[in-house]
């Protein structure tokens, strides 16, 4: 299997082709060794840091994120589940709102004060 | 069912103007209106020019009515706080035809009435106007052509009827017109002694509600450019093209708030609610005044927008009586707002031929005027705020608009409702950066003031909400 | 008449930045104004990751990357005032504000910040023909709707322009259950971050269609549809009779951020008419001495990190110039060369080193970047790719700057 990925690591947006044999995985057309990870990642578990916001048991809204990248194909699922959460007033950045989501091992953190 | 001694179909200048003159009398009057605000037809989008008067053909009602309204308007405008400023016009020749043509115009608007009419040569006109082409001419000068803001002139004639005793029913198109007696039945629901027709593109169908088939209104497209507010002494007249073969060309006019309007283009059309702008249209517009100018400020427009001109079927105004107590005042095409004060004062001569009317003595003819905060010194500003603070609150940077003059906008005559009725009382998203900024706040404002939730309030009526439902 | 040493206009990234650097360098008599109801400005609202890779070596959101910047003005006892807008500034630094708690009040300042920020091109100036209704919004007014206020609006999306803001609401009201249906830019290339597009666009499978545009808008109360069409890339006219019609509630344009200066040309300060912000030297110092600019209303940046950079330097100069420290070097003025679109600073003195950053005017891949004093190369440097979505900058040293007089040239020229 050969997949083209844009390598995000700096403002370069190095188009690299990955090339899936079993076991070998083989990257082309990097410029240098973060791009070849970044690649084989994307191809193997690709993953994201999910930012979003959650309502406030008073009302309002504060801004949330998971604490580092999740599974990219995990984000809807965890959209429902953060959408179905309320943050307690006088939330914190940085106070753990959800403990490991959908079993990924991250927990979904306040990113601001309450808005 | 409501009763009332007159009812008027249609917000828009005309209508307003009409209203707060029957004010003056002791008249139970509604306005009847089928948008969600005052001023949403034909008023909302024109020239926004007071006319001098040449233009129309001599012994018309136009000529007369236009004349006479233009005389009348700087002391309305007083009265009721509305901007208005005059600053004459020129009518501009670039070509031989169009160089005999101004000299028609001259002699036409002497017959009309107009004062102060004189035939200036194409330097002269350069010297007192430097933007304009050396191409140009000659110019015919117009003293006593002015500009003004044509829906603020609407919101503040309703609003000084409505503070005058005049009801405003929005949100209310008339469906049938019955007369029952000596009287009409509106919708079944409201009763009026007399009716009267200011109901734009749509007082041919209004007219045939009541019987009178003899009308005929087209609606005619006009497409706008406005530029910013840096660009508003780009001339300093309003300058129009001579009308000739190949048309009546577009006008170059500062605004009375400082914006430089270029426009119109003129173009039948059959939808009476199609206000789209083309990209045929505005370009045309963009080249007409580009040929017209040096070094015209085009990359300085701010907005476009499109209004439709009510075209009779007559070549002029139709202001008459057809069937007792309906009374139309049709086919008010340009110069239907520099007429205006002048067609309401017409309409009450109509009415008191058959009926007695008796003077209103407790009518104030002043409206406070809704730039008033804007234009007060520091200490005056600092007092206002004491007493409200939320005039220290600035919602639209741009414009520099405060809470204060936008929670006002929304509880006097005639209330604002939408988000647009807000910013044609307050000037609040006309900026630059056309409510990017602001228009949350206005729309949170709106909520809260008229205790709905930010998902019911609307732009410019029901349908156009401004958000479909909570993200959470 | 209050006097204060120090006045910054506007707390958001640039403000507290500045107003910090200052303080270090030893400036107390200082007040910060926020038209705001909050500090942080624009950052409150871009809730997504990716701010302050640069400077904290880790990826934060822009409510957390401002935090950092508010709890140290909060820790140093740095004056701000929020809900208070600065009514106009004059050339001999007196400052107009004005609030619901205080009213109009007036300040003489030995120097003033300008950190006002930027706002986003509105639709009048895009002359997108057709009706006007509700439903059409820059990307950042959606943003705020959604992110701070709690609201969508719209269900069905379609996205003019590819600025940065445009492809993270892309992501945003998608992951918030809209549809988007596609992002339409005018240009050749996307004026976003790489990882934007592929983050953003990629990642949801949303349609980027470069040399398009929307050539029309539909519905009468609240959108129903545009009509957009390829464009030829050279002159930007559409091709009209591929145009194609998508049907949508919503149209969020991000087509391109203005500096806000109103008070800088009120003030009489010298605008650069392509980069719309002031004319400045490497202390970020405007026309009018004493008055300094910088982040967004200085220049559209790319990176926040790179904002809070330049705030430091404008905050550091403001210092040195109410402790009377300024020197009198020569002045170099910067000439944009071939394929530079424009340059911040736009003049160095010839006794410091100098950080100059420019954008490029197209893509290019392969070629060098050259530094010419008259005909002499002082310097060159050989790039991969430039695009005119990313900022580049070159540092230009003292010892090669101290010779040279009159003027400099930033181009981009052939490797041979």
């Amino acid at each position: 299997m050969v997949k083209n990925v844009t390598c995000t690591v700096c403002p370069m947006g190095c188009a690299i082709e990955v090339t899936v044999d079993g076991e070998n995985i083989s990257v082309k057309g990097n410029t240098c060794k973060r791009g070849e990870i970044y690649a084989k990642a994307e191809v193997t578990c690709p993953t994201r840091v999910l930012t979003t916001t959650m309502k406030c048991e008073s009302g309002g809204i504060v801004s949330v994120k998971s604490r580092c990248a999740i599974p990219k194909d995990k984000m809807f699922e965890c959209m429902k589940i953060i959408n179905s959460f309320k943050a307690k007033s006088g939330v914190k950045i940085g106070d753990t709102l959800i403990e490991n989501i959908l079993g990924t091992g991250v927990d979904i953190v306040a990113a601001s004060k309450e808005v | 069912m409501k009763k009332y001694d007159v009812a008027v179909i249609g917000a828009g200048v005309v209508g307003g103007m009409i209203a707060r003159e029957l004010s003056r009398y002791k008249l139970n009057t509604v306005i009847i209106e089928k948008e969600a605000d005052v001023a949403m037809g034909a008023t909302r989008a024109n020239s926004a020019i007071v006319h001098a008067g040449f233009d129309a053909k001599e012994g018309s009602l136009k000529a007369k009515l236009n004349v006479q309204g233009s005389e009348m308007m700087a002391e309305v405008a007083h009265e009721l706080g509305v901007k208005y400023l005059n600053n004459g016009a020129f009518v501009v020749a670039f070509t031989e035809e169009e160089n005999e043509a101004v000299k028609d115009l001259l002699v036409r608007g002497q017959k009309n009435g107009v004062k102060g009419l004189e035939i200036i040569d194409g330097d002269e006109l350069r010297r007192r106007e430097p933007a304009i082409s050396k191409d140009a001419i000659s110019a015919l000068w117009a003293p006593t052509s002015a500009i003004i803001c044509p829906y603020e002139l609407a919101i503040s004639a309703i609003g000084n009827a409505m503070d005058n005793g005049v009801e405003l029913l929005t949100d209310t198109p008339v469906t049938s017109l019955e007369k029952k007696g000596d009287a009409w039945i509106i919708n079944g629901e409201i009763e009026a002694g007399t009716v009267i027709n200011a109901a734009g593109v749509y007082s041919g169908e209004i007219a045939a509600l009541a019987g009178d088939k003899s009308i005929e209104i087209t609606p005619r497209r006009g497409e706008y450019l406005l530029c910013d507010r840096e660009s508003g002494d780009f001339v300093n007249a309003t300058i129009f093209r001579t009308p000739s073969s190949m048309g009546k060309g577009i006008l170059i006019s500062p605004t009375v708030d400082h914006n430089l309007i270029l426009g119109p283009t003129a173009e039948n059309i059959d939808d009476k609610d199609d206000r789209r702008t083309t990209r045929e249209g505005l370009a045309k517009v963009a080249k007409e005044a580009t040929y017209e100018t040096v070094n015209l400020p085009i990359r300085k427009v701010i907005t476009s927008f499109t209004g439709l001109r009510a075209v009779g079927n007559t070549g002029d105004f139709i202001i008459n009586e057809p069937i007792s107590g309906f009374i139309n005042a049709a086919g008010i095409e340009s110069p239907g707002l520099s007429s205006a004060p002048a067609i309401a004062k017409y309409i009450v001569e109509i009415i008191k031929k058959t009926r007695t009317l008796e003077k209103n003595e407790n009518f104030n003819p002043i409206r406070p005027a809704s730039h008033a905060f804007r234009e007060m010194s520091m200490e005056e500003k600092n007092e206002v705020i004491k007493r409200d603070p939320r005039y220290g609150q600035i919602v639209c940077r741009c414009e520099k608009i405060t809470e204060g003059e936008i929670v006002a906008a929304i509880n006097q005559n005639p209330k604002a409702k939408t988000v647009d009725a807000v910013k044609r009382r307050t000037r609040a998203t006309m900026g630059r950066c056309q409510g990017g900024f602001c228009m949350p706040i206005i729309a949170s404002i709106i909520s809260r003031e008229l205790e709905i939730d930010i998902e019911e309030v609307t732009k410019s009526g029901k349908g156009s909400e401004i958000v479909v439902s909570k993200t959470k | 008449m209050k006097t204060v040493d120090l006045i910054i206009v506007g707390g958001g990234p640039a403000g507290l930045a500045a107003a910090i650097s200052a303080y270090k360098c030893g400036i107390r008599d200082m007040i910060i104004f926020e038209r705001d109801v909050r500090l942080g400005g624009i950052l409150n609202q871009c809730i997504h990751n990716g701010f302050g890779l640069h400077r904290f070596g880790e990826e934060l959101t822009g409510p957390e990357y401002a935090n950092r910047f508010v709890e140290e003005v909060v820790r140093l006892g740095i004056d701000y005032r929020l809900n208070t807008i600065v009514d106009s500034i004059s050339p001999d630094k007196t400052v107009r504000v004005m609030s619901s708690e205080n009213g109009i009040e007036e300040y003489k300042a030995k120097a003033i910040i300008l950190a006002m920020g930027c706002r986003e091109r509105p639709r009048g100036a895009l002359n997108i023909a057709g009706t006007r209704p509700a439903g059409i919004y820059t990307a950042g007014t959606a943003q705020k709707f959604v992110n701070l206020m709690g609201y969508m609006p719209g269900r069905n999306v379609v996205i003019l322009g590819s600025g940065d803001i445009g492809l993270i609401m892309a992501r945003r009201m998608t992951l918030e259950g809209a549809s988007v249906k596609a992002v339409c830019e005018l240009m050749s290339y996307s004026g976003g971050l790489t990882r934007n597009i592929v983050q953003c666009l990629d990642d949801f499978g949303i349609p980027l269609k470069l040399s398009t545009t929307v050539v029309e808008v539909h519905g009468k109360d609240r959108l129903t549809g545009v009509t957009v069409a390829p464009v030829d890339p050279k002159t930007l006219q559409p091709f009209m009779d591929k145009a194609e019609y998508i049907e949508c509630d919503t149209l969020l344009l991000s087509c391109g951020l203005i500096p806000e200066n109103e008070l800088t040309r009120e003030a009489g300060i010298e605008i650069d008419p392509i980069t719309s912000g002031a004319v400045v030297n490497e202390k970020r110092e405007t026309s009018v001495p004493g008055i300094f600019s910088c982040g967004n209303v200085l220049h559209v940046h790319d990176l926040v990190d790179f904002v809070s950079e330049e705030a430091e330097l404008a905050g550091a100069s403001a210092a040195e110039h109410i402790l009377g420290e300024g020197n009198n070097s020569k002045r170099l003025d910067i000439k944009r060369g071939f394929g530079v679109r424009y340059t911040v600073p736009q003049s160095i003195s010839n006794d410091s080193d100098s950080d100059v950053y420019f954008r490029v005017s197209d893509i290019m891949t392969g070629k060098k970047i050259v530094v010419r004093h008259n005909d002499n190369v002082i310097l060159e440097k050989k790039t991969q790719r430039l695009v005119p979505g990313e900022m580049v900058k070159i540092k230009l040293k003292k010892d090669i700057l101290s010779t040279l007089d009159n003027s400099i040239t930033v181009g981009i020229e052939e490797v041979k």
